[in-house]
């Protein structure tokens, strides 16, 4: 107990008819990095909203570092930071105001502050930009401003909301880079994404959310291994042939189509599942042009547990509050 | 979960109390502070709150006030005392885009992220919204002196005529704080406020006696909140009886800002 620095319990909140958050309980140890997964909509953010006392949970309880989130509130939220798709800086002021005003509201000492601002300021990379409102800054700068903002108090426990969505890759990488480092310095991160990547490099412990539940957590690798399966993909010279082997190739494993001249086979193991297939493919004389062997990814393992797939369509990346607002 | 036992050092310095008196006041400046720097840094707002006040004074100085007849008064002066208040009326439509904007961005949600001072994020706005009517007011005055404006009272009169528009202005903004955030969008929450505040601009005494008005619409005209300070004003800079028409907008503004104060608190509180 002593060793969590968040604790959910039983947590449910509810829109209306809606159960946003359904009965979660989770359990983050102090200095690691715990990845809530899920498709948009799921209660990712509802959870963060709740934790950082945002919004009151309708049953249940949480805490951070012990501090009850309902409460304790004003005594969490001097532990906390929050960066992310829903948090935002103030697009009139420069980055470097940004920073100020935060540790102004976090009441750090009057003469720590404007040292402090330039420290991060420095450390992600914004130095140059410190003097220019906000709203000149890219998409990539404007998360690095967010995530400073987050940390101008210098809190043990960091929750990111989705702190990369709408990055293109470079920036997203860029970002990462720097949320390692913060988990270097002992900071307990909870971190919501819809990146499969995201939580596979970034996260100690995976729990995977599904309409306000878990459905599953562990380890990116525990979890591959748990509900993920390999997959044999067999490219044929034609559509034909790949018609028939979908057929004869049924008794290995589940069969997909994944292109017209592709089939994907999944497998229970890597080793006798592919010897099979390639019997059955001398057997039907079916001359293959590449066979090709998958290892599970996490999103194998939401779509096995959850029939769907996670990564966001662009239509869902498209309707962030933020681009709204930026609109 | 009962008995959670808090050892983490930054936890325990959490939970010690900050004097909630100078936390609200640093607090609520801080906020004002940057939203005096947004006021400044996208002039085009306060240009605009400026430019249709100015068009009025021109229009009614030179067009149609030559038609309109205030018996005893000279136009000009009846004028600008209508002026002054609407230029705080519609300027407080600005605390309710303000907010709405704030929400809208996100800003408002790191805030309650914050270890702020709950009411910081409102009493901030109106905090510079009021640094902003005192601005356009000053700008309104010299257009009115520009035009043939005087004051027939005194320095002091003048000044407590001041007061008492700031004092409306905080007022109707914590009506449009209460609208901000119940639309919680800045193109809604403008549409919102036009229809509100319209028909107290225009059937009030701003622009000629209300006794030229038929009898239902002078009925409501003479009662309403933006009359009776244009009443105090108009006392305060041209002369007559004071006393009671600056009592009867005083009580009007404590009132407003009682109800929308405590609703808007309330709607931010909830909202959350």
């Amino acid at each position: 107990m002593s060793d969590a620095a968040i604790v959910v319990d039983g947590l449910v909140k509810r829109f209306g008819p809606l159960r946003a958050v359904d009965g979660v309980d989770l359990e983050v140890p102090a200095g690691t990095v715990l990845g809530l997964l899920g498709p948009n909509g799921a209660g990712k953010t509802t959870i963060v909203r709740t934790l950082t006392t945002i919004l009151h949970p309708d049953a249940g309880h949480a805490s951070v570092l012990g501090l009850d989130v309902v409460m304790q509130a004003k005594a969490v939220r001097k532990v906390i930071g929050l960066a992310g798709q829903y948090a935002a800086v103030d697009e009139n002021l420069t980055g470097a105001e940004n920073l100020r005003l935060m540790g102004e509201l976090t009441h750090q000492p009057a003469a720590s502050i404007r040292p402090r601002a330039d420290e991060l300021l420095e450390r992600f990379d914004l130095t140059a930009a410190a003097n220019r409102p906000a709203r000149t800054y890219s998409g990539g700068m404007r998360r690095r401003l967010d995530l400073a903002a987050a940390l101008v108090h210098r809190p043990p426990v960091l929750f990111l909301d989705e702190p990369t969505t709408g990055l293109d890759p470079p920036g997203r990488s860029e970002l990462w880079a720097m949320i390692g480092e913060l988990v270097v310095d002992g900071t307990t991160v909870l971190l919501t994404t819809q990146y499969l990547e995201e939580a596979d490099r970034l996260a100690d412990h995976i729990v995977l959310i599904d309409h306000g539940q878990v459905v599953a957590e562990g380890s990116a690798t525990e979890l591959k291994s748990k509900f993920g399966s390999t997959v044999v993909d067999v490219t044929l010279r034609s559509a034909r042939a790949a018609k028939r082997a979908a057929q004869f190739l049924k008794p290995v494993g589940a069969v997909e189509m994944t292109d017209e001249r592709t089939v994907a086979v999944h497998v229970p193991d890597s080793g006798r599942s592919l010897q099979r297939v390639v019997r059955l493919l001398n057997e039907n004389r079916v001359t293959s042009e590449k066979v090709g062997i998958r290892e599970p990814s996490l999103d194998d393992v939401f779509l096995q547990l959850t029939g769907k797939p996670i990564e966001p369509t662009l239509d869902d990346a498209d309707l962030t509050p933020e681009d709204r607002g930026a609109a | 979960m009962t008995a959670v036992t808090i050892t983490h050092p930054a936890a325990l310095a959490a939970l010690q109390q900050d004097n909630p008196v100078t936390e609200v006041f640093h607090d609520a400046w801080s906020v004002a502070k940057r939203n005096l720097i947004g006021l400044v840094r996208t002039p085009t707002t306060v240009m605009f709150s400026t430019i249709q006040p100015i068009i009025f004074v021109l229009m009614f100085r030179y067009v149609f006030g030559g038609a309109i007849n205030i018996p005893g008064v000279r136009y000009v002066d009846f004028l600008m005392a209508g002026i002054f208040v609407q230029t705080v009326t519609f300027g407080a439509m600005n605390t309710g885009v303000g907010l709405a904007t704030d929400l809208q961005t996100g800003i408002i949600e790191r805030f309650r992220s914050l270890p702020m001072a709950r009411s910081a994020v409102l009493a901030g706005r109106t905090i510079a919204d009021l640094v902003r009517n005192l601005f356009v007011v000053a700008l309104m005055v010299g257009m009115g002196f520009l035009v043939g404006f005087r004051v027939h009272t005194g320095v002091v009169p003048f000044a407590l005529a001041i007061v008492l528009l700031l004092a409306f202005g905080v007022a109707l903004s914590w009506v449009m704080a209460l609208i901000g955030l119940r639309t919680g969008n800045a193109e809604a929450a403008q549409a919102a406020a036009f229809p509100l505040m319209a028909p107290l601009v225009f059937a009030s005494s701003a622009f000629v006696s209300t006794r030229s008005m038929p009898g239902w619409l002078q009925a409501y005209a003479n009662h309403q909140p933006v009359t009776a300070t244009i009443n105090a004003v108009r006392a305060l800079t041209i002369g007559g009886p004071t006393a009671s028409k600056v009592l009867v907008a005083l009580a009007w503004m404590v009132g407003i800002t009682a109800v929308f104060a405590y609703l808007a608190v309330n709607r931010y509180r909830r909202s959350a």
